[in-house]
């Protein structure tokens, strides 16, 4: 008895120990609950890592601000990830502790939490003067944020687009520059399989790999198939999945061609985490998910010089994959507590000082044409100028497009099917058949 | 006993017991080793089988996070469900196996069923509870369901069958109480059975990656698990970080093991008699 | 069982104090576990008979159950669990008893070291083993690659993935099975196998006909712990493969998570689980029939 009493009790104290240590250092770092005073709202918000929106210091800088305006609303954040976020918000959604305000894109906010009814309707952020600033940069940003009967669910911050990056110095080894236009950083598909040709012949033994061991990073994977042909990704209404056309067929016959000739590889083990370290190691020639906040990621490992480069595409003008980032309210049911998170929004959002500086955290740029060039003067507006020199090839935002989640799934294993010699045609037929019925049951409701 | 002959199986039989020991020991050497090592070092093809250049970098960039609170969130939360399990399943055990009683035989049979029962299906309807009981995102959350778990009922009662029922009995006519019974003569006869229950709740509730996820999201109610599997971004995988997060997650608990072990191994002894 | 008191004694008062201080003894674990696993259970049971998803909740009779058995997706994962079950347990429970054997004659403290080496990977937490797993599998920076002076993609071959599953499985799994053999072992009756020795026996006889029987309720306890602990393998699944490539390491726990969590298709998810544990459920009572046949 005394002897079993003894080492619960020891187990007890060393528990209670490194409570101590813990609340030492530990403590001093975590975002307690924000005390509220009378009169006061407290709001949270969850954030996935979208620049250095998924970093503590530079948040709680942003919330700093916001407080000296605005010292009556208080701020929690929690930091999602992309691997389990999506988990999290849901267990939140269904225990009925959703946050406040969460800061992502349409594809979760409008087609996931907004079409099944639990966010709120942001109609009123969305004034004369937003709608001509953020349409006077693109239009397609102003669609992607209201749902397909026109309630707005978002209200964005930034946009960037998607592109890839190669290796220069081992193209120019290769003697592969010839065949990319360095002015606009594009290239043909006829360019881009003569360029894969010069790398293997100089001896490059893995010049780029298609990933597709999961959805991390996928737009990469998509933008490389369906631009070689100009493919579409989706319809015009975004309502059916259309990459077994003609020209999305030929694509993946491509790849899956260059991939036989043993110019390019695939992983089915990889996502784009894994291929990033090996581009960033100097192992592959090239990488499918760059993008601005890549780049500033990766430079402390990076000893070449990556250069960022659209997709490959048969007319030369490629059609970019996007992202727009923004803020969606989730509806608690208490007015004063979406009241506070819309005045947060309208603050970080639309803001003249913080507007910008908003911008800036994430690494991307703004929708607001307003807002002008907002790394001007900065140590990275030379870096950023390229992406942003991109923007306009900034295709369909098709990401809105019901039944996203199935699709993602059901695209990197039609990948691993091509690749693992299955039939090309089929395996495609099969992806559409599965995307277009996972969207016919959502559009169905 | 026989002194061992060192037979040609006999020699087998350690050589590869040994290359074996090696296998199992190896996964916790590479976490150590790699969180001390640096990013160039982990992503080299050659692999570096000992650290040449040992950094604290890893565990630097690892406390940026709250890493210690997570720790202790997973050692506050594993040593209130092993304690709770452990006082309501050794009561529980003890009842089943020596109380006669109308739907004694349905109830073990229902324990036992849903002992099957994998617990990510009732996950949904357990969000749904904590939300009624204003739990979501606290420990407790955690904590109900794995106390709630019938595997602890399950082997506390096939302790309780090695009670013999004559000292139950001497005991009652001696006029000793319910209570008295149960904490004087019971408690001491299961004893190395609850020590044994305690180590498997402790670990299980440690392990149990899925619940956790679901049930808390404050960054300062994390678990350690839950930390680490957070440090896997989507952009990058930083593996230094990573194992570094492992080192402080498996070292206490395996501290912890190693200390009780003796407890562990003894309580199993007295159960596996009667299996 | 091994005590029955005698009807005739037993008056009905006594009866009714016992059971009422039964369930007095009962009622703390009663409490959390109908609270925590009974009432969710049968809410999952319930709502496996409708379209419950984020949005919706209507009655929908068996169509979740009909669409399962017509779900490519699902019986792929069907046939992937009851592949790592059926490799999975006889091999944990061999590997285990091979070990134990081993072990349990050697002098106490070396006994002790490998007894600990083997229940490493069950401590180490299963977080903390998965990523190391992940990072010894990887393609390009792993270990097994270039001990092996290979170029496989361990996990992203649909050829390989699912035996990389199973390894990472078994390693965490004979850990426990270990120390309850080595004491069961230890537990043998001496006697009777002197006795044996005496009359001849080769020490295949005396481990069939002696040993074996005797830590038979250990290898019950065994095959049903670890059956169970197989079939709802999916913290590896999630944090190494999502279930690919190909769909070829995709379990039905996996795939329940999927349903649930990724599609918010809960009724869908739930019928999945009951129907996993059916199959639990006659898998354990299988075992207890063949295996424990002789000890009740």
């Amino acid at each position: 008895m005394k002897n079993w009493k003894k080492w619960l009790s020891m187990l007890l104290c060393a528990g209670m120990a490194t409570g101590l240590a813990a609340c030492g250092s530990g403590g001093g770092a975590g975002e307690d609950e924000p005390e509220v005073s009378d009169g006061a709202t407290a709001i949270t918000l969850w954030t996935y890592p979208i620049g250095s929106w998924g970093d503590a210091a530079t948040v709680d800088s942003i919330i700093a601000s916001f407080n000296e305006k605005y010292p009556d609303i208080s701020v929690s954040v929690e930091y999602l990830d992309y691997t389990s976020g999506d988990d999290q918000v849901t267990a939140a959604i269904e225990a009925g502790t959703a946050p406040d305000l969460i800061m992502e894109g349409p594809e979760r906010l409008v087609t996931t939490w907004g079409a099944a009814g639990k966010m709120v309707d942001l109609s009123d952020l969305w004034d004369d003067e937003a709608l001509a600033d953020i349409s006077a940069v693109s239009e397609a940003v102003v669609n992607a944020c209201k749902s397909s009967d026109g309630v707005y669910y978002e209200y964005p911050l930034c946009m960037n687009a998607h592109c890839m990056a190669i290796n220069y110095e081992v193209f120019e080894e290769a003697g592969a520059l010839q065949y990319i236009d360095e002015e606009t950083r594009t290239w043909t598909t006829e360019d881009f399989g003569k360029a894969l040709q010069a790398l293997k012949d100089s001896g490059v033994e893995t010049t780029g790999v298609v990933y597709c061991g999961g959805q991390g990073g996928d737009q990469g994977t998509r933008a490389l198939a369906r631009n070689l042909y100009s493919a579409d990704f989706t319809n015009e209404d975004h309502t059916e999945w259309t990459m077994n056309s003609e020209a999305g067929i030929k694509g993946l016959q491509q790849l899956s061609d260059w991939v036989g000739e043993g110019l390019l590889s695939y992983d089915s083990g990889a996502q784009a985490a894994d291929e990033l370290q090996l581009f960033a190691n100097g192992t592959i020639a090239m990488s499918f998910a760059w993008n601005a906040s890549n780049e500033s990621n990766y430079a402390e490992q990076v000893d070449f010089t990556a250069y960022a480069m659209t997709f490959p595409s048969d007319d030369g003008v490629p059609e970019l994959d996007g992202g727009i980032y923004g803020f969606g309210i989730f509806d608690n049911g208490d007015e004063a507590r979406i009241e506070a998170a819309k005045t947060f929004i309208e603050f970080v959002c639309d803001d003249e000082t913080q507007g910008p500086e908003s911008v800036v955290a994430s690494g991307f740029f703004p929708v607001r044409s307003s807002f002008g060039n907002v790394y001007e003067g900065s140590d990275q507006e030379e870096r950023m100028s390229v992406f942003n020199s991109m923007m306009p090839y900034l295709g369909d935002y098709y990401n809105v497009t019901p039944g996203w989640a199935e699709q993602r799934t059901a695209w990197w294993n039609m990948l691993q099917n091509v690749f693992n010699g299955n039939d090309l045609e089929e395996s495609v037929n099969t992806y559409v058949e599965t995307s277009n019925a996972a969207t016919q049951a959502a559009l169905g409701k | 006993m026989k002194r061992i002959k060192a037979t040609p199986y006999k020699v087998i039989t350690a050589v590869v017991l040994a290359a074996l020991a090696f296998f199992f020991i190896f996964p916790l050497y590479w976490i150590l080793t790699g969180s001390v090592k640096t990013a160039a070092v982990i992503n080299d093809a050659t692999p570096q089988w000992f650290p040449l250049s040992p950094t604290l970098d890893n565990y630097q960039r690892l406390f940026d996070n709250p890493a210690l609170l997570w720790l202790f969130n997973s050692v506050a939360m594993a040593v209130l469900a092993m304690v709770l399990t452990c006082v309501t399943a050794s009561m529980a055990g003890y009842a089943l196996a020596k109380k006669r009683f109308a739907g004694r035989a349905l109830l073990f049979s229902i324990f036992i069923c849903a002992m099957a029962l994998p617990k990510q299906v009732i996950l949904i309807p357990l969000l749904r509870e904590m939300s009624f009981l204003n739990l979501h995102d606290s420990m407790w959350a955690v904590i109900l369901p794995t106390v709630g778990w019938p595997f602890g009922v399950f082997l506390m009662k096939q302790f309780s069958e090695n009670i013999p029922g004559e000292l139950l009995e001497a005991a009652r006519i001696d006029g000793a109480g319910e209570a008295r019974m149960f904490t004087e003569i019971v408690l001491p006869i299961i004893k190395p059975g609850i020590g044994a229950l305690a180590i498997f709740t402790f670990i299980n509730c440690w392990n149990d990656y899925f619940l956790q996820l679901i049930m808390l999201n404050s960054r300062t109610k994390l678990t350690i698990s839950l930390g680490i599997a957070k440090l896997q971004a989507e952009m990058s995988t930083d593996f230094g970080l990573i194992m570094a997060g492992a080192a402080l997650a498996a070292v206490p608990i395996i501290t912890i093991f190693l200390m009780f072990q003796k407890y562990f191994t003894k309580g199993i002894t007295m159960g596996a008699v009667k299996g | 069982m091994n005590k029955q008191i005698k009807p005739s004694i037993m008056k009905k008062s006594l009866t009714r104090r016992e059971t009422i201080s039964a369930y007095l003894f009962l009622a703390p674990a009663l409490v959390f576990f109908v609270g925590f696993v009974i009432v969710p259970m049968v809410m999952c049971l319930v709502t496996s008979f409708f379209n419950y998803s984020m949005t919706e909740f209507a009655f929908v009779g068996f169509d979740n159950y009909k669409e399962m058995f017509q779900d490519d997706i699902f019986i792929k994962a069907l046939a992937n669990t009851v592949l790592i079950v059926v490799v999975a347990v006889p091999a944990v429970t061999a590997f285990s008893l091979w070990v134990s054997s081993a072990i349990y004659k050697m002098n106490g403290a070396l006994c002790s070291f490998f007894r600990c080496i083997f229940y490493l990977p069950v401590v180490t937490g299963t977080v903390a083993v998965t990523v190391v797993w992940k990072w010894m599998f990887n393609k390009y920076t792993g270990l097994f690659n270039y001990v092996l002076d290979s170029d496989i993609s361990w996990l992203g071959d649909s050829r390989t993935a699912i035996w990389c599953i199973i390894l990472i499985l078994f390693t965490t799994s004979v850990g426990q099975p270990i120390v309850l053999y080595v004491s069961a072992l230890g537990n043998v009756d001496d006697s009777l196998i002197e006795a044996a020795q005496v009359d001849g026996a080769t020490s295949r006889q005396v481990f069939w006909k002696i040993k074996w029987p005797q830590i038979m309720p250990t290898t019950l306890y065994i095959l049903v712990i670890t059956t169970i602990n197989s079939f709802q393998c999916y913290a590896l699944i999630q944090l190494l493969t999502s279930g690919g490539p190909n769909h070829s390491t995709e379990t039905i726990m996996y795939y329940i998570y999927y349903q649930a969590f990724k599609l918010y298709r809960y009724g869908y998810g739930n019928a999945m689980g009951v129907i996993l544990a059916i199959i639990i459920a006659v898998f354990s009572a299988l075992q207890f029939k063949v295996a424990g046949k002789k000890n009740d």
